[in-house]
């Protein structure tokens, strides 16, 4: 299999953004994904949400490391730069590239594998760094590039397609990022456009890193009987906590939200994050208290979803190392080598 | 003995965190502004306080800078180590050792004399505090040092003065301590001895600087913005060096931001990783780590080359193999290095021989990688990185810009009906790339699996191999790029020395041990892979070539059979894998043993 195009025929009337674009414009070359793979609806939802943010195509970066989610990056946003590292890698790299230009939009895409296992060192660590960006994972529990086996989010008691059941508890991505202190953490469902999109859209505005831990069950190996992380299972879990509006600045704000049932939550650049229908007693800025009750339902067999924490007035990575607004890599040399002038001062220690 | 007067070795045995460090500081520095060539070397275990430690410190008016292979005096503070340091004095030299308490006199020389001086009782009687009489002991020995070799005690004091600064109470208690010393040897000893320093003029426009601070210089001097690195000996001095120099040279006296990111990653997988990812996005980039990291972020290497990445990789090379000897030298990773990671892949070294190089080959590093588009290492290695060199002054050129290679601009993009990442216009094997946020239509996927010219996704074997094979090309252009090899030739010598990195100070002293015997060489050292077509020639021009490697299995000289023509049969190795740098008298010894009076006949007369 090669690489394929995606042809680019327009429909006239096709909406379009601030920008002019339409969604086409957003979409990337064809998935080369099983059908009816999860990972599509996220790439969808991401498509949207781009589109939905009028994004420069050019501005958004998208990052991956090894796995079928991995391969994602290359779905949407075909105008944005791509780069799929090496397995579990994808944080460095997003990292560096961070560091040279803090003035784009840096979303990362990996999966559970790439994540909790292989990757799980350099993920803890882009958190702590408060790397300024969105990490999506496509959860489904199973490595399934290599053909089924159990990854390190499978439950005890799931069971594989050939048979075999997991006996090692898992790792959960949510609970982790709200330990190692992430700003932005929210669990969702590849199923559930409506939930997802808000979320990919204020995770993206969000400055920090930003976390989603969508679950996205694999058609080919992991949605049959018996498996916790199958779109039946998924949906019959599936329990919303806290849904979320996203409302960028200098939208006008259209939709009602009565006070006690929303909390509006005001990021760096003045977009709005609207967290609305929380489920009695979830606090999603309460990290402690959020955790406690993502805890509580995972022992029920129940998945949290939405906006699960959200931090406020977090210093990401470049305010954490005094670094400059201006990015980088844009930065000419002349400022930035201490001439021959600046020499014999330097060497004056060394005589 | 006879008057050795600014020539001759000594070697000080001490136990490590005892503050001896700051006496052989002084006594060498001491030396070289009295303008007389000196260096010294520090063989320190990896540890932080109470192993054997050593310094080593030549004083040679002829400027050689390795070891000599020769002690002539052994100042033996280090009861543990006492035996063997007492069996390492030259024939006809001298050894100072404390004799507060006695030694055992079995180890006792008839061809060394011995000097012993009280100075833990000196030390005692004059201060107070156990730490005080430890470090001030050592003090001590460099003030009986002061008067056995007639050392400036005007530069002494001068130089605590700037070591102290405000500090006149250790000014002071630091000058007692030397007095003390000194007064007891010239009291005691017939002082000076043979050998002894007597003032010169030939250290004007000279620092002493060590390898690793001069590459973290030439890394700010070059614009070097991200910095990524994970702590390991004997490389963290460079990211020490580039953040002090940063922290004064980059920052925005406006703001106060730090024109630069300086990340201590969580490993070296991590750190190459930040490395790739600023380079791919623009910044110069760079990260410094010693073996074990070379190996560790071998996947990502293989990365950078294949998606062709600009990466810079200062590799301070120790002593393998596995965590080896951690605080000792060796030039063990030229075979790992030159291919790193899996499949086909070649990577540029650059091949430094002292700390000026590595300022000069830090800048020159940058340059190539972003011209190539590929990962470059430098191959330093503990004796360069970590002792202090006497170097002339590092000089900065005013017009240099930085070489940031076929990058499009924006208006290039633009104009442009369709990007493609890896095609070659040029014919030089060098694809254009274009930076994120440039363009819409600059966009391209950046993937580690197989592409095609375009840069999409291919599993089709003929769309892979017009990629990797542009990539020999890229290669076969980088030969052209890289330093050439220094060459000091003859052609009538038959005999053809090659070496490379920090033999070479011991290299240049054989070569003229040699020729006083009648032996005449000729002496490549190579500066750089890939080997260019001067390297190549070279070794076709000699009948017999010796290669030095300080490692056991002869990297270099695999890599030279490997890469180039030159028969095997012509080469032969001088390997020196010891943990301590090279000494000029092990290349005279094997050089020697081979050539036997035959190559004395070939010598007369050329």
């Amino acid at each position: 299999m090669t690489f394929m195009a995606k042809p680019k025929v327009r429909h006239p009337s096709l909406p379009k953004n601030s920008l002019g674009l339409t969604r086409r414009d957003y979409e990337g070359s064809m998935s080369t994904l099983c059908a009816g793979c999860g990972h599509d609806s996220i790439t969808a939802a991401i498509i949207e949400s781009c589109w939905g943010l009028a994004l420069e195509p050019q501005n958004v970066v998208k990052l991956s490391g090894i796995g079928c989610s991995s391969k994602t990056t290359a779905y949407f946003v075909g105008g944005g730069h791509g780069f799929n590292s090496v397995h579990g890698r994808m944080p460095s790299i997003a990292m560096g590239a961070n560091a040279a230009n803090r003035d784009l939009t840096y979303i990362g895409v990996s999966g559970d594998g790439d994540t909790l296992s292989i990757g799980l060192g350099q993920f803890c660590h882009a958190i702590r760094r408060n790397l300024n960006m969105l990490y999506i994972i496509e959860n489904n529990g199973v490595y399934g590039l290599t053909k089924g086996q159990f990854s390190a989010s499978a439950d005890v008691g799931t069971q594989a397609k050939k048979g075999e059941v997991n006996r090692q508890p898992p790792i959960d991505p949510v609970l982790l990022a709200m330990t190692l202190g992430a700003p932005f953490v929210a669990r969702s469902f590849s199923g559930d456009k409506e939930q997802l999109v808000p979320l990919i859209q204020a995770g993206m505005r969000h400055r920090g890193f930003a976390i989603i831990d969508v679950l996205s069950p694999c058609v080919t190996f992991n949605d049959h009987e018996g498996s916790t992380k199958s779109y039946a299972y998924t949906r019959e879990h599936y329990d919303a906590a806290v849904n979320a509006d996203f409302i960028p600045f200098a939208r006008e704000i259209t939709a009602d939200y009565s006070a006690g049932e929303s909390l509006p939550v005001v990021l760096h650049d003045g977009s709005r994050i609207v967290l609305k229908k929380i489920a009695p007693g979830y606090d999603p800025t309460d990290r402690i208290a959020a955790m406690a009750q993502i805890q509580a339902g995972m022992q029920k067999q129940e998945f949290l979803t939405g906006m699960l924490y959200l931090g406020r007035g977090d210093r990401e990575f470049h305010d954490l190392n005094d670094m400059p607004q201006r990015a980088l890599n844009s930065i000419p040399y002349e400022q930035l080598t201490p001439g021959s002038r600046a020499m014999d001062k330097i060497l004056a220690r060394f005589r | 003995m006879q008057d050795r007067t600014n020539d001759f070795a000594i070697k000080i045995a001490t136990v490590n965190g005892t503050g001896s460090a700051s006496a052989n500081t002084l006594l060498m520095k001491s030396i070289f502004r009295s303008g007389i060539p000196v260096m010294g070397k520090n063989y320190f275990p990896s540890n932080i306080q109470g192993l054997p430690t050593w310094y080593e410190i030549r004083v040679s008016h002829k400027g050689y800078v390795a070891r000599s292979g020769n002690i002539d005096l052994m100042v033996a503070m280090n009861a543990e180590t006492y035996a063997r340091d007492v069996r390492e004095v030259t024939s006809g030299g001298y050894l100072l050792y404390d004799s507060t308490w006695p030694r055992p006199t079995v180890f006792n020389r008839t061809d060394v004399t011995l000097l012993g001086v009280p100075l833990a009782q000196l030390c005692n009687e004059s201060f107070d505090g156990l730490r005080t009489r430890i470090l001030m002991k050592n003090i001590c020995y460099a003030g009986v040092l002061a008067a056995l070799l007639d050392l400036d005690l005007a530069r002494i004091r001068e130089l605590l003065a700037e070591t102290y600064a405000k500090k006149q109470k250790l000014i002071d208690s630091n000058m007692r301590a030397i007095d003390l010393g000194y007064d007891y040897a010239r009291k005691h000893f017939a002082c000076p001895l043979p050998i002894k320093v007597a003032k010169l003029s030939q250290t004007a426009h000279h620092i002493m600087i060590d390898g690793n601070t001069a590459a973290g210089l030439g890394c700010v001097y070059a614009g070097a913005t991200v910095a990524a690195w994970y702590p390991i000996t004997p490389s963290t001095s460079l990211m020490d060096a580039f953040k002090g120099f940063a922290d004064k040279w980059r920052v925005d006296p406006a703001t106060g931001k730090k024109n630069f990111a300086f990340i201590q990653a969580e490993d070296e997988l991590a750190a190459i990783g930040m490395v790739l990812g600023a380079a791919w996005n623009g910044a110069r980039s760079f990260t410094a780590t010693s073996g074990p990291g070379i190996s560790l972020m071998g996947e990502f290497i293989g990365l950078a080359y294949y998606a062709e990445i600009p990466a810079v990789i200062f590799d301070i090379q120790r002593v393998g193999p596995s965590t080896g000897m951690p605080t000792r030298t060796q030039q063990c990773d030229v075979m790992s290095a030159a291919y790193a990671s899996h499949g086909d892949t070649r990577h540029v070294l650059l091949l430094p021989r002292d700390p000026e190089e590595c300022f000069y080959f830090a800048r020159d590093a940058f340059d190539l990688a972003e011209r190539l588009q590929t990962p470059v290492m430098v191959l330093s290695d503990l004796d360069i990185g970590m002792n202090d060199w006497m170097c002339p002054d590092l000089k900065w050129d005013d017009s240099y810009q930085p070489d940031r290679g076929k990058v499009l601009a924006v208006d290039e993009i633009a104009k442009l009906e369709k990007f493609y990442r890896y095609l070659d216009p040029d014919g030089d094997g060098i694809p254009y790339r274009t930076l994120p946020g440039a363009h819409p239509k600059g966009a391209y996927f950046t993937r580690g699996s197989g592409h095609n010219q375009h840069g999409g996704y291919t599993e089709d074997s003929v769309e892979y191999q017009i990629v990797l094979d542009r990539l020999v090309e890229k290669f076969n252009t980088a030969k052209t790029l890289v330093p050439k090899p220094v060459i000091d030739a003859n052609p009538r010598v038959e005999i053809g020395l090659v070496a490379y990195g920090s033999s070479d100070g011991a290299v240049r002293e054989a070569r003229d041990m040699l020729q006083a015997q009648g032996i005449m060489t000729n002496y490549m050292r190579v500066r750089a892979f890939p080997f260019g077509e001067e390297v190549e020639q070279f070794l076709e021009q000699h009948r017999l070539l010796f290669i030095i490697d300080q490692n056991r299995d002869a990297q270099m000289r695999s890599l030279l059979t490997l890469e180039t023509r030159v028969e095997k049969a012509k080469l032969r190795s001088l390997l020196h894998y010891s943990g301590l740098p090279i000494s000029s008298e092990f290349i005279v010894t094997g050089v020697l043993a081979e050539v036997g009076t035959r190559a004395r006949v070939v010598g007369v007369g050329a």
